[in-house]
């Protein structure tokens, strides 16, 4: 009896729950004849598609700024430079000139603008949170919907030329502007080894003003259809996740990392110590903001398209959510938590849609649900963090 | 923060005007910015004066209402309440109820009070709950508390009703028999519904509202639980006479009207603060009171006597004219802001502005904490439950799944733009911040048009001004209330202290 009462102290009452509910869908979904191979490929999917915004949460919380609600503006940074990269790749013609390489270029050029981007703003950004220690998590929801509404002037009033970005008619840039003419599905999508794309170039370079570029068969690896059966496992998209959890444990093991967790833990013990508080709390951001310019793109890049506007408003809730279900606090968290956490959150959503449509049709419902899980686990995570602050 | 008040009052003969006009400038740095850009997009705009004014005074008497219902959780030292949108939950399911009933008018919207309030007890009690779980988080906890809700809302509306709860009416109910419309139209039920009150109305209501307390008071001086003083008396007779005057047929015609021209109002109001103003220099004649200051109620009366001439300027006068007041919606503004100032006298109120300074010292002198700051939450919730009545009826549409959801952001920031703060906020900084905010509502679009070709740019700059002004104001309070960078040495000598004072205000 103890040892059950032991074990269930380790998962967690919360954790336990939703788990089980998780499995319960599942046994539904399978039960009302739901395809498996489809099913398990859609939350795999959707489980590395959020997990690396869901793995941003950690620096931050470890460096003692609480959950970084303020993720927006890691995805703004990710998004900017996700459309500049687009933009220069049509301008310049890169898929006339490089073919099916162009579109790798794309995205590394995204990822390196974005990444550039957000270590910048984020240290800002740390600056900030350095200044309203006890209210961090306030602030920086708020810091965060700022963000995105700056952005959303700025998506209106740039002037580009990609024909993917821009609306046909008026200006400004669309609400979701497809990536299928360029780094869309890279890393996720088999059709895009087994089909080759027509792609728009600007006038002058050729006749037809596009170009067909296939990507080789040998990297197709990154997107395995197995066997055929309609599961996907997107090897790439796990690479990328992976790699950033290996970078994010070695980091946290590194000296740096250390003291950055005792900074979190314990500011006065830290202090005590030598270490900086206050410069490990800005590192802390900056790694959690480039996180989220990165779990954006990769985001972007397995869905398919690039959401602009107040789509990314909640992002940062549901990343919070993921976490803290995967049994985080507000004071600790593990990658452990992160891919647990993210698991069960997009699973149980992935899962609840065909349930739910199955079996009562009510197709507002799996959003419903998804609002009140999200802000009902971060409710409880309140509750339960000591005084509710740090 | 009452006590730097104070102190601030009894320094100030000793300080230079310019020194008084620094910290004038300083306090109130956030709206004045705000009124350069409200005054700049006005320009830029180039809307019509009498447009924006008349546009100004309905988006006052719409939201004032709800602005002033955060102003209790405030003193209590619970910061802003984000949580009045469960208020303004209650209140909505109560309007659906009524509407879907058929009910309409001022009986369907004294029905809709009658089930809103105790779901907004209910609700508030619920959400101070909460927050007395999550002290010092009362913020944050109340804003994903918002979303939590409106995912509950949503369940209910969408998925509830037609299904678990009975509903059939094609008006309301989606086709296919599951879920409420996306838009209620209250026209020709709730709509104008207390706007439309008119003044003879009025007069009765106060009649009839006094005679049943002065009842009451009889009842209890009879049973000798209290004595019935010649003061509950005088009120009676007062009311009585005052209620008689509206029969005399030359008064009488002026008060079969549901608005009055704001020139009547302005005046009425101006004449007010220039009697309270005489009232207050002839009560302190004799100079007793350190706080009071008797330069400052000369300079009101001064002002409302300039003001009042003012409105004499032909063009300023036909501006003015052009403006009509719905009556009963001011009156219970008025109300409202006469009530926040009214429970700081009360023993309520003092218990919950120590309770705000310090949880520690309110519970050393006896106070029950939890309890005070559970009222707090309850008088808001009930508040912002009433004022979302008030809106939703000047509004006349009531968008079922976006009403609510704005409430607690554009009340906040509102609150903030007239210069309040998480730890101090007063009515005149609630009026004053409900019409800078909702200026820039009016203009922002037009504004943005004509700037940039776009009308969308100023839409958006507008949900960037509301966002950024709440970032900025809770980001300089909680920079202020923090000590100066490189001091972490000096924290850590007298550890004791700096977190007590981290524990007792978020």
């Amino acid at each position: 009896m103890t040892k059950l009462k032991k074990a269930i102290d380790i998962i967690g009452i919360p954790r336990l729950i939703i788990g089980l509910f998780f499995i319960a869908l599942v046994i539904t979904a399978l039960a009302v004849g739901l395809t498996p191979s489809s099913l398990f490929s859609d939350i795999l999917r959707r489980w590395m598609m959020y997990a690396i915004l869901v793995l941003a949460m950690v620096p931050g919380v470890q460096s003692g700024i609480g959950m970084n609600f303020g993720i927006s503006l890691g995805i703004v940074s990710g998004l900017l430079g996700s459309v500049i990269s687009m933009e220069v790749a049509y301008v310049k013609g890169w898929f006339f000139h490089f073919g099916a390489g162009a579109a790798w270029l794309t995205l590394l050029l995204a990822l390196l603008i974005g990444i550039v981007l957000a270590a910048f703003v984020g240290a800002a950004y740390g600056l900030l949170l350095n200044r309203v220690k006890g209210s961090e998590m306030t602030v920086s929801t708020y810091v965060g919907f700022s963000a995105i509404a700056m952005m959303n002037i700025v998506w209106i009033l740039l002037r580009f030329q990609n024909g993917q970005l821009r609306w046909p008619i008026g200006s400004g840039l669309r609400n979701t502007a497809s990536l299928q003419e360029s780094f869309g599905g890279l890393l996720s999508n088999p059709d895009v080894y087994s089909q080759s794309r027509s792609i728009a170039i600007p006038a002058g370079l050729n006749e037809a003003g596009s170009v067909t570029v296939q990507q080789p068969k040998a990297l197709s690896f990154l997107a395995i259809d197995v066997g055929g059966s309609g599961f996907v496992l997107p090897l790439g998209l796990i690479m990328v996740f992976a790699l950033c959890c290996l970078i994010i444990w070695l980091f946290l093991r590194s000296k740096k990392g250390l003291a950055m967790s005792a900074a979190g833990e314990n500011e006065l013990f830290a202090v005590s110590n030598g270490i900086n508080v206050d410069s490990m709390r800005i590192l802390g951001t900056a790694v959690s903001t480039v996180l989220g310019a990165v779990g954006i793109i990769m985001y972007a890049q397995t869905y398919g398209f690039l959401q602009l506007y107040n789509a990314p408003l909640m992002m940062g809730f549901a990343a919070v959510a993921s976490i803290l279900i995967g049994g985080a606090s507000i004071e600790r968290a593990s990658i452990s938590n992160v891919i647990i956490g993210t698991l069960l959150f997009q699973g149980i959503l992935t899962v609840a849609l065909p349930v739910v449509n199955a079996v009562i049709n009510v197709s507002a419902l799996p959003e419903i649900i998804r609002i009140i899980i999200t802000n009902g686990i971060i409710l409880y995570a309140l509750t339960k963090a000591r005084g509710g602050r740090r | 923060m009452t006590n730097n008040n104070l102190e601030n009052r009894v320094l100030k003969p000793n300080i230079s005007i310019g020194e008084r006009l620094k910290t004038f400038l300083f306090e109130n740095k956030v709206m004045l910015v705000f009124v350069i850009i409200c005054y700049l997009g006005y320009l830029a705009s180039g809307s019509r004066a009498d447009t924006v004014l008349n546009e100004v005074f309905t988006r006052i008497s719409r939201n004032s209402f709800t602005v002033l219902s955060l102003l209790i959780p405030v003193l209590a030292g619970m910061g802003l309440n984000f949580g009045i949108v469960i208020g303004a939950i209650a209140a909505q399911i109560a309007v659906f109820a009524v509407v879907y009933w058929g009910l309409a008018g001022l009986s369907g919207m004294a029905l809709a009070v009658l089930i809103a309030t105790p779901l907004a007890i209910i609700f508030g009690y619920l959400v101070g709950k909460l927050f007395n779980m999550t002290k010092g988080a009362e913020m944050i906890t109340g804003l994903i508390l918002g979303y939590f809700a409106d995912g509950l809302y949503q369940l209910l509306f969408l998925v509830l009703i037609g299904r678990v709860i009975p509903a059939t009416n094609p008006r309301f109910i989606i086709d296919g028999g599951v879920g409420v419309k996306n838009v209620v139209d209250l026209t020709g039920t709730l709509k104008y519904s207390i706007d439309r009150v008119r003044i003879i109305d009025l007069a009765l209501g106060l009649l009839v509202i006094v005679a049943v307390i002065t009842a009451v008071r009889l009842y209890l001086h009879l049973s000798k639980k209290r004595k019935f003083t010649l003061k509950d008396l005088a009120l009676m007779v007062g009311v009585g006479i005052l209620y008689g005057i509206t029969y005399i047929p030359a008064i009488e015609r002026h008060l079969y009207v549901e608005r009055i021209n704001l020139i009547v109002a302005l005046s009425l109001v101006l004449a007010l603060f220039a009697i309270k103003s005489a009232y207050s220099i002839y009560k302190n004649r004799d100079g007793h009171d350190p706080t009071y200051s008797r330069g400052r109620s000369i300079s009101i009366i001064v002002i409302s006597v300039i003001a009042f001439a003012l409105t004499y300027v032909p063009s300023i006068e036909t501006l003015i004219m052009s403006v009509e007041l719905p009556v009963l919606p001011y009156v219970l503004i008025g109300g409202l802001m006469a009530f926040n100032k009214g429970i700081l006298n009360t023993r309520l109120g003092h218990n919950m502005r120590t309770v705000g300074q310090s949880n520690a010292v309110a519970a050393a002198s006896g106070i029950n904490v939890d309890r005070t700051r559970l009222i707090a939450v309850i008088l808001s919730t009930v508040l912002a439950c009433w004022g979302q009545l008030i809106y939703l009826q000047n509004l006349g549409t009531f968008s079922t799944y976006g009403a609510h959801m704005q409430v607690g952001q554009f009340a906040v920031a509102a609150l903030l733009v007239g210069g309040a703060s998480v730890s101090k906020a007063t009515n005149s900084q609630a009026i004053i911040g409900v019409t800078l905010f909702h200026l820039l509502f009016i203009i922002a679009p037009q504004a943005g048009n004509n700037l940039f070709g776009d009308a969308q740019v100023g839409e958006y700059f507008r949900v960037f001004v509301s966002y950024g002004v709440i970032a900025l104001s809770l980001a300089m309070h909680a920079w202020q209330r923090k000590k100066p960078a490189g001091s972490m040495m000096a924290s850590l000598s007298q550890a004791g202290p700096a977190i007590a004072e981290t524990e007792k205000k978020e």
